[in-house]
């Protein structure tokens, strides 16, 4: 069994200033040389359960983990507590029934995978969606990228002990659930992607909203950061804890932020942009430690390049249908299909039979606020799906947490497996 | 007005047809592989490994299949991930398609090279009565679950996984592949008989051989993780906080 160096820090003493009062001095973790306090007893090892139902597995993850005293040995993962089979349920179903299933995934990001599916399947069928449907689009995906990091940083800081930071980012998230809600008529299963298009424009008001959002939002990130990024607490939980070097990440599979913090600069917006993301300016941050501290300031500023691509996206926001100008798969007007025949049969064709798509397959991916996000969508020129994949960002993720945690203490399991930000919906699938 | 009413006549004419046709299908069938736009690794792959690369397809727009050779997959993705020049070094999805009505299914590698920035999805025809192909645990292990799925949901059997075994339904499931086209939407079972099968689940239902044989080498008895059981006030703190106690 390896040893562990245990370091304190003793160097500093609490000084008086003449004036009476205590010097406050930051205390920074010790870098020098470790000190070893004692040897790791060889024991007897044992077996626990954490989880399903434990508060800092974010869901019903369960791991076994064979411990030697504080050591995992061994970590065993189990998963698919929440299984309701989403891709079984989406073959039974007409293409744009799949959109409700797909924010049931990640209910922590839902307008991401609503995009992601609709433009899986739109590459299928060979549409080209309006101008202001894919800045509209960005806009949503911008905003649910800042909603899921924000939800990460809330939860992550509590499972390590901060429960502030848990009450700033979730009165930001409120804001955003309002957003949400005047959008699309829900907070969290939004379901607002339609093949073509969108369920409704922005409402009257909205982008106003929005602007208010981006425009207060930073206030309150600077805020948090004063509380995390310098904290000593925070940075002796998560600095060299969870190493991932940049081949292992490669290797197990890792996207998104937990990648990028490896040092890998793989960003699916800079490497095979979609809706004109080359345009748009902004910065993918890279980390170079692969740990849990590299993670959090990765996401720390995503959430500032969001706000950049979203304060773009605002200004650029063109006119014009929000739909494509198809009468095969966008319903008319409600008053023209009330009024004239033909908008009433293509009504009736596409509620009734479906939208239809062609023989063939489409891979479709997304920079995901958890990592790359995949659609992969088989026709048979029928109007539902042969077989409609989803590549969760979090399955494949949560797979490397063996692999982090073992060798590491049990209170690291609880840092690292909060620092990779799953979502147990998408994982059992 | 006129006009509106001519694009919805317009649009009422392909409703007969069906969808919008994507662009190849429009021309008929795919053109030969000489005519497609050429991929460097597919061209490669082909002086490489010449029959084993069976065919090589374009599908929606911009996206290279290549089927190659059940025997060989695992010597051609290997080849894939290594060699300079292509160096596919992030496996970003593996799954299978099952087409139904007999049809052979499709266990899919889904490639792309960090450094060269290319994408490649390889695919591999599995006959219905030999569910086989080689793990390429060895070489992606971000293929481990992702293989143990593609085994839960398809019954596709990965040999050289070193721990091949169901991921997201129960280890007892008794059920067979719910992904594939002949499983039902519910299931085989009743409803009644699924409740009481859920019910019944012993302990050790619950882990895995390896975790049983850990817990036999340590003398330890099992905790159950919903805590039933004679047992269940001892062991509490191991487990959650659903189940009887």
């Amino acid at each position: 069994m390896a040893l562990r160096r245990v370091v304190y820090n003793v160097t500093r003493t609490p000084e008086m200033a003449p004036g009476g009062s205590l010097v406050h001095a930051p205390i920074v973790p010790v870098q020098g040389e470790g000190v070893e306090v004692h040897e790791d007893i060889a024991g007897e090892h044992m077996l626990i359960n954490i989880g399903p139902q434990h508060p800092a597995t974010h869901g019903v993850l369960r791991l076994v983990l064979e411990l030697d005293g504080e050591t995992v040995v061994r970590c065993i993962p189990h998963i698919g507590y929440l299984h309701s089979s989403f891709e079984k349920l989406g073959e039974y179903r007409d293409w744009n029934q799949v959109v409700p299933l797909t924010d049931r995934m990640d209910y922590l990001a839902p307008l991401i995978y609503n995009c992601c599916y609709a433009m899986a399947v739109e590459k299928l069928m060979g549409i080209e969606v309006t101008e202001r449907c894919k800045v509209v689009r960005v806009i949503c995906m911008e905003l649910d990228r800042i909603f899921s990091h924000l939800l990460w940083l809330g939860t992550t800081a509590i499972d390590l002990g901060a429960f502030t930071v848990f009450l700033y980012t979730f009165q930001e998230r409120e804001r955003i659930y309002d957003l949400h809600e005047s959008l699309t008529g829900a907070r969290i299963t939004t379901s607002s992607t339609r093949i073509g298009g969108m369920m409704a424009d922005l409402p009257a008001g909205w982008i106003e909203q929005l602007q208010k959002f981006v425009d207060t939002f930073p206030r309150t990130l600077d805020e948090v950061e004063t509380l995390l990024t310098n904290n000593s607490i925070w940075i002796g939980r998560t600095q060299g804890v969870g190493v991932m070097s940049a081949e292992e990440a490669i290797n197990f599979g890792l996207s998104g932020p937990n990648l990028r913090a490896s040092g890998v600069t793989y960003d699916i917006r800079k490497d095979r942009p979609y809706y004109d993301y080359e345009t748009y300016d902004f910065d993918v941050p890279v980390g170079e430690h692969g740990d849990i501290y590299d993670r959090y300031l990765c996401r720390m500023e995503e959430m500032r390049q969001s706000l950049r691509i979203l304060q773009q996206a605002i200004r650029r926001l063109p006119g014009g249908p929000i739909n494509v100008d198809d009468p095969r798969v966008i319903l008319p007007p409600k008053t023209a299909a009330m009024n004239d025949m033909e908008s009433m049969i293509h009504h009736f064709k596409v509620v009734m039979e479906g939208v239809r798509a062609p023989v063939g397959e489409s891979w479709f991916s997304v920079e995901s606020s958890k990592g790359e996000l995949g659609m992969y969508v088989v026709s048979d020129g029928g109007a539902k799906p042969v077989r409609w994949r989803v590549r969760g960002p979090s399955f494949i993720n949560i797979a490397a947490l063996p692999h982090m945690i073992e060798g590491a203490l049990l209170s690291d399991v609880i840092a690292v497996n909060a620092s990779l930000d799953i979502v147990l919906g998408e994982i059992d699938r | 007005m006129a006009s509106d009413n001519d694009s919805f006549k317009k649009g009422l004419e392909g409703l007969e047809a069906g969808g919008p046709r994507s662009p190849q299908e429009a021309e008929g069938p795919p053109p030969p592989a000489g005519g497609l736009p050429p991929h460097p690794s597919v061209d490669a792959l082909r002086a490489r490994f010449g029959d084993a690369v069976l065919r090589h397809e374009l599908v929606a727009g911009d996206e290279h299949v290549v089927y190659v050779d059940r025997a060989r997959s695992h010597e051609i993705l290997a080849w894939l991930k290594d060699e300079p020049g292509h160096e596919y070094d992030f496996l970003q999805d593996l799954t299978a398609i099952d087409y139904g009505n007999g049809r052979t299914l499709q266990v899919v590698w889904q490639l792309w090279s960090i450094s060269n920035k290319l994408n490649l999805r390889v695919k591999v025809e599995v006959p219905l009565d030999d569910l086989a192909v080689e793990s390429v645990y060895h070489l992606w292990r971000a293929s481990d679950w992702l293989e143990r799925e593609v085994f839960d949901m398809f019954g596709v059997v990965f040999r050289g996984h070193p721990d091949l075994r169901r991921i997201l339904m129960p280890y007892n499931y008794a059920e067979g592949h719910p992904l594939r086209k002949d499983f039902p939407l519910r299931g085989r079972f009743s409803r009644a008989e699924q409740t009481r099968r859920a019910l019944s689940q012993k302990t050790e239902d619950h882990y895995s051989p390896r975790e049983l044989e850990i817990a036999h080498l340590l003398g330890q008895t099992l905790p159950d993780p919903f805590n039933k059981g004679e047992t269940g006030s001892q062991q509490g703190q191991f487990g959650g906080m659903g189940g009887g106690g």
